[in-house]
């Protein structure tokens, strides 16, 4: 693994990745990864399919288990919590292939996303008392600020069902910031977008590092994407690091290239079969 | 066509949205508390079954329509809450109290019940709920020293420290004020954070989770909750018989529940009001067409049973938001007279679903 790299920014890491490895029977999706993110980052992860990247998503939120190795955020060890108890860490994120509340409004998801601050109970919610009043009006004011961060204004009432997929990528990014996380994952923001869509995506990320100061870890494979927002890239293949550092120096480093096109003697194998 | 100008949050969670609504709704209410003196014996009757029934559907509601859990066992609550309220009335408590034991009861059913929710999805669970009102409706059968098992038990009459609340006017208006109850309970969770939880389960559990929403906590509060409105539901029933046995609460009862909310559409509160007039007014119109048809189809028994399931089959193939949703169509159509355009309520071909995470 190449030498980390320090980006300046002060204080422990937000999440450490220690020598983390997943097996599915007898794949081994993730094997020895280690990583740390820094505070007020934005640490990408690139690869080719199925180098393992989303599954490193799946172990931060608990949807899988490492088989070995350890995740710790700001200090805590996550595979102690149950995943529901994730996102009140202050850890939210994104799917890959949009998981949205499809039959209810674009508002109705942004307010599910303020579920960690509910601040009142179930019984107070069935006779509607005055803290559930209150809650529910903190909680719009606070969707309406993503609101309009994101320019979501004219969707607020829209069935997600009838919005295209640009607009879902979106919602789901705006449903996110409503846990107003520590950390937000997204795994790849800008797949399925247009360029003008991509565009928006590359400004609000940056927006949601310098302004909101929220720390950014995401999937991506627009490179142009990643090596305009990223502070640090983290190269995996087939379940291993390949490299780490800036998105010059990835882009730049033997493995990546291999790993992407193939290495030169396999062309030269191919041109001899050829021949 | 109606424009709302928000200047306000509060407008949003505000139960009555305008004033056309706050009108309707106001006439609904005056109508049906002048009910006993425009309807006779009959129809008073009826709207009485009307309101039950839309109690209970409301209950299925919250678990199949917000949560999105499937339930053929739902008569099995009604039955705990019918027994509960037979039991304790004929003790000569006072009604509020055993209606409120009967809730409570059927919810920790509901809870037992719903513990295989946690694990099992979909038509495991319909399986599930299936087997456990089949155990229900056995143990009311069985434990005869408290249900007097098969050979049914008759109900008192509500009892409020001495009055006896025996007349159907006063019935009418228990089962008024309860269903009024339940409806503004499961108004103002849909319109708070438990709410919005059971949707997002039901719209995506591995989203949901990640939203911080405790996937086994929720599912089973809605189980719980479900089974303390049908419950209620259950406690009236009980009264407006005044003679219950098992064979009431079979699986017979727990398909019209399902026929109920799914006629008049899943996840809709309109829509238990609607499948309940829909699950009232079926049999009569059957037996009012039973004299228009030829004998041999007419008089044939099961003739009920087929047209439900007709018009089951024909709900979920052509408007599966049922009843509530084909009104939204009218309504809309009204409002935009004349530019409404075919394909207004075409859903767009769904994005394809990513493998889900397990």
């Amino acid at each position: 693994m190449t030498p980390n790299l320090s980006t300046g920014t002060s204080g422990t890491p937000l999440l450490v990745a220690r020598d983390l490895s997943v097996r599915f029977g007898g794949v081994l999706a993730v094997n020895q990864v280690s990583f740390e993110v820094q505070r007020g980052e934005v640490f990408t992860l690139i690869g080719p399919n199925g180098a393992g990247k989303t599954t490193v998503f799946n172990l931060i939120s608990r949807i899988y288990t490492p088989t070995t190795g350890t995740l710790h955020f700001e200090g805590q060890l996550l595979s102690d919590k149950p995943p529901h108890d994730i996102a009140a860490l202050g850890i939210a994120r994104t799917f890959q292939n949009i998981e949205l509340f499809e039959n209810a409004t674009v508002l109705q998801n942004l307010l599910i996303g303020h579920h960690i601050h509910r601040g009142a109970g179930f019984w107070s919610n069935l006779f509607f008392t005055r803290a559930s009043r209150d809650a529910e009006l903190a909680a719009r004011l606070s969707a309406e600020r993503v609101i309009d961060l994101l320019g979501l204004q004219p969707l607020r009432d829209s069935f997600v069902a009838g919005l295209p997929y640009g607009k879902r990528k979106v919602v789901e990014l705006a449903r996110a910031l409503c846990m107003r996380p520590k950390l937000l994952l997204l795994d790849e923001p800008s797949s399925g977008l247009n360029v003008e869509e991509t565009e928006d995506m590359a400004w609000w990320i940056q927006d949601i590092k310098t302004e909101l100061g929220i720390t950014v870890l995401m999937v991506e494979h627009d490179m142009s994407l990643v090596s305009r927002v990223s502070d640090r890239v983290l190269a995996m293949n087939q379940g291993e690091v390949l490299a780490l550092g800036t998105p010059a120096e990835v882009q730049a480093h033997p493995g990546v290239i291999e790993a992407y096109l193939g290495s030169v003697d396999d062309v030269s194998s191919l041109r001899r079969a050829a021949a | 066509m109606r424009f709302i100008f928000k200047t306000d949050y509060a407008q949003d969670i505000a139960l009555v949205k305008h004033n056309g609504q706050a009108f309707w709704y106001g006439l609904l209410v005056l109508v049906m508390l002048a009910a006993p003196f425009w309807a006779g014996d009959y129809w008073l009757s009826q709207l009485s079954f009307v309101l039950i029934y839309a109690v209970a559907g409301l209950g299925l509601m919250v678990l199949s329509g917000f949560t999105g859990l499937a339930s053929i066992g739902h008569a099995a609550f009604l039955g705990v809450g019918a027994y509960v309220q037979t039991v304790l009335s004929a003790k000569g408590w006072p009604f509020p109290l055993t209606m409120a034991l009967a809730a409570g009861l059927s919810a920790a059913v509901g809870v037992v019940v719903g513990l295989p929710a946690l694990r099992v999805k979909g038509i495991y669970l319909a399986i599930a709920t299936l087997s456990a009102g089949f155990i229900v409706e056995e143990v009311l059968a069985r434990w005869e020293s408290v249900t007097k098992g098969n050979a049914g038990i008759s109900v008192t009459s509500p009892q409020f420290f001495g009055a006896d609340l025996g007349s159907s006017e006063a019935f009418y208006y228990i089962a008024l004020g309860t269903c009024v109850l339940v409806t503004l309970a499961v108004l103002n969770l849909l319109r708070s954070a438990t709410g919005r939880a059971f949707i997002a389960i039901r719209d995506s559990e591995v989203s949901a989770q990640s939203m911080g929403i405790h996937l086994a906590g929720y599912k089973t509060l809605a189980f719980a909750l479900s089974a303390a409105i049908v419950g209620l539901a259950g406690a009236l029933y009980a009264h407006k018989l005044r003679f219950i046995s098992p064979d009431q609460f079979g699986i017979q009862q727990s398909v019209d529940l399902l026929l109920l909310v799914v006629v008049g559409g899943l996840g809709s509160v309109h829509g238990a009001f609607l499948g309940a007039i829909f699950l009232i007014t079926m049999p009569q119109l059957i037996a009012m067409g039973k004299d228009w048809l030829p004998p041999a189809i007419g008089q044939a028994t099961g003739l009920q049973a087929v047209v439900y399931g007709v018009v089951l089959m024909a709900f979920v193939l052509f408007e599966p938001m049922g009843l509530y949703g084909r009104w939204l169509k009218v309504r809309t159509w009204l409002q935009l007279f004349p530019f409404y355009r075919r394909g207004l309520f075409k859903r767009q071909k769904s994005y394809a679903k990513s493998e889900r995470l397990k």
